[in-house]
């Protein structure tokens, strides 16, 4: 590797406490080749940047870290032990929980319904047990508050909503559940000022409370605000990796276009 | 700054407090908002107009005549209504009723056996047919349409084929003397006396399948499951719900009520036609989308199913009784549809914001 830049380059060799660590992940569609040989490594209880172009293939690795389609190539290991996540109920099992990016919200459902879809609460046993919805519409509340300035109300279709309500209902499920890892595609990206102040002060709690986020971001100065790492993807492969203190807003720039190779 | 936004985003909104902006339900707004409104009012309209101009609808034979006819239409319709807001179709629906009743006939004519036991030989059928429906459409991702319309012609194909070959005529009649018959026909082709009338006991399994289907819907995990597979599947499968069981699991049960209706007519007329059935999944496709459900899927009610198909029921009677030619039914059912459509459009608006 040369080095040009004058900083501390990141290794994809993984510090013993890291929580998850992606070995030589590669994934093609057809003949696209969205990921290449990426390794990265996410520290626990840190916040985890992953930036790079439009196209770059970050919400392609974010769907293969969270089960939705798995990798052709590579390893994952989490918490410790080697895994295969074969659909994203393994992963949310095992305690990964995700705001894609087209947020993967059901239109036709309720708000409170969205929160709760596949971790639907239920009164009885067997073929016998109810939904408890009164549980889940109050729960639902408590969990839409911690985040929004305009609670968008929890009985209502999530197709009324609009953009930036829609996304702090995607991001209240993924916070809601006491997981380990919450992974965060463009969480931001169509929220106004005051929301997107709200979640950056979210995603710092989730920090404050233990765990690990991996934030998928295209506004630098947000990453450098928030993020302890940053690993930097290009044409599907991975360019670099940086401890957010050893770079800069400019240097992360050249990163993501190539201007600066490490 | 005299812009009142800056105003106030300066002074920030109480964290927390619901949108000021948002209106509450009222229990009219609500009701409107059902998916089953337009049938409920058009089953109403059909009831008084029928109840006006014949003597006899109103009549115990009349009111048994209508709902005997609507029972087994209403069964299948149950079920289609929860594919389709699953987002899938069933052509194969229809001749599924005949394809298990001849099964069932065959079995306990041609070879002796207990019907019971036939019964049971033509549900595994059913389902595995269903299975294979839905197995097809999920692995392949063509669209349920034309899977299950191969599926309708091969059903078809082999009804009248193995029909031919084993009666040498294109039904198969004779049931009655086969053991079990009695008890078989008693669970799906009795009938109990209300009101000076025999009723037929179809009727009360196709409200068991309206209530059993409804509580699914709204009241469990798999009912969360049918409308978010059917919404937008995807995201669906991102958050983890088991698509591809779910929509299986739809096509195995329009396959079981095609079981259900196809036992209730062989053990009712003791004889089946290997063409019968045909035509009917568009009738079942219409009464769930006069009961509200979408073409689209992800929206839609059981219960507003099973009042498309008492409108059909109502309809078809009320013409007989009022002696018109039975062409006009047509034309009320074109009518109806297009007016059940036009309600639920302009309702369904609404619906959006809507409690559930
Ligand atoms: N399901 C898919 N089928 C085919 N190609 C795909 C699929 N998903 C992603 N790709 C391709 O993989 C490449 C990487 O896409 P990806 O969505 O991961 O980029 P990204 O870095 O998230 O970009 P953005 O910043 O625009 O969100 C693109 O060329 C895209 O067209
Ligand atoms: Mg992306």
């Amino acid at each position: 590797m040369t080095q040009q830049s004058g900083t501390a380059v990141l290794s994809t060799e993984a510090t013993a406490d890291a929580l998850l660590v992606a070995t030589g992940i590669s994934k093609s569609f057809g003949n696209v080749r969205a990921l290449q040989d990426v390794s990265v490594w996410l520290p626990r209880g840190q916040i985890t940047a992953l930036i790079g172009d439009n196209g770059a293939g970050k919400s392609t690795l974010v769907r293969v870290l969270s089960g939705v389609h798995p990798a052709d190539e590579g390893s994952l290991t989490f918490d410790g032990s080697p895994v295969r996540f074969a659909s994203p109920e393994d992963a949310r099992t095992a305690g990964i929980e995700t705001v894609h990016q087209n947020l993967a919200l059901i239109d036709d459902l309720t708000v409170w319904q969205n929160l709760f879809l596949n971790r639907e609460l239920v009164r009885g046993f067997g073929p016998l047990s109810f939904l408890d919805r009164k549980r889940m519409q109050e729960q639902a509340e408590k969990m839409l508050s911690r985040l929004s300035v305009n609670v968008p109300p929890i009985r209502s279709k999530v197709r009324r909503l609009s953009g930036g309500q829609r996304q702090a209902v995607a991001i209240s499920r993924a916070a809601g559940w006491g997981s380990k890892l919450v992974i965060m595609d463009e969480p931001t990206a169509a929220l106004g000022v005051q929301e997107t102040a709200r979640v950056e002060e979210l995603v710092k709690g989730l920090r404050a409370d233990g765990m690990t986020v991996l934030l998928i971001s295209h506004n630098f100065d947000q990453v450098m605000r928030l993020a302890d790492q940053v690993w930097v993807m290009r044409a599907g492969r991975l360019a670099a990796g940086r401890r957010t203190q050893d770079t800069d807003g400019e240097e992360l720039v050249g990163l993501v276009t190539g201007a600066i190779t490490s | 700054m005299a812009d009142p936004t800056a105003v106030r985003a300066a002074r920030g909104p109480t964290p927390g407090a619901p949108d000021e902006r948002v209106r509450g339900q009222g229990l009219l707004g609500r009701l409107v908002a059902r998916p089953e409104l337009g049938a409920l009012l058009g089953a109403v309209g059909v009831f008084v107009f029928f109840s006006a101009i014949t003597d006899q609808f109103l009549s115990p034979l009349g009111v048994a005549t209508w709902l005997d006819d609507s029972a087994t239409l209403g069964i299948m319709a149950v079920a289609v209504a929860l594919l389709m807001i699953g987002g899938e179709f069933d052509l194969s629906a229809g001749v599924m009723t005949a394809s298990t009743a001849l099964v069932t006939a065959m079995l306990a004519t041609r070879l002796g056996w207990n019907v019971w036991l036939a019964l049971l030989l033509s549900l595994a059928f059913a389902l595995a047919v269903g299975a294979f429906n839905g197995f097809l459409v999920m692995r392949t991702g063509l669209p349920s349409f034309i899977v299950t319309l191969g599926t309708f012609f091969a059903l078809q194909g082999l009804n009248l084929g193995v029909t031919r070959l084993v009666t040498g005529t294109v039904q198969v009649s004779g049931i009655r003397s086969a053991p079990g018959y009695e008890s078989a026909g008693f669970v799906f082709a009795s009938t109990v006396d209300l009101g000076g009338h025999a009723f037929q006991i179809s009727i009360a399994w196709w409200v068991g399948a309206a209530v059993i289907a409804s509580l699914v819907l709204l009241r469990s995990r798999l009912g969360n499951w049918i409308f978010a597979v059917g919404g937008a599947a995807g995201s669906a499968r991102a958050v983890g719900v088991p698509v591809t069981r779910t929509k299986i699991l739809l096509f195995m049960t329009t396959a079981l009520a095609g079981w259900l209706v196809g036992t209730i007519n062989i053990l009712r007329f003791a004889s089946v036609q290997a063409n019968q059935g045909v035509g009917l999944e568009f009738q079942f496709i219409i009464a769930a989308v006069i009961g509200g459900c979408l073409l689209t899927g992800g929206f839609g009610s059981a219960v507003g199913a099973a009042i498309g198909a008492l409108i059909f029921g109502m309809v078809r009677q009320g013409i007989v009784f009022a002696r018109w030619d039975n062409d006009w039914f047509f034309l009320f059912l074109g009518v109806l549809l297009l007016g059940a459509v036009l309600v639920n459009n302009t309702f369904r608006r609404r619906a959006e914001r809507a409690r559930r």
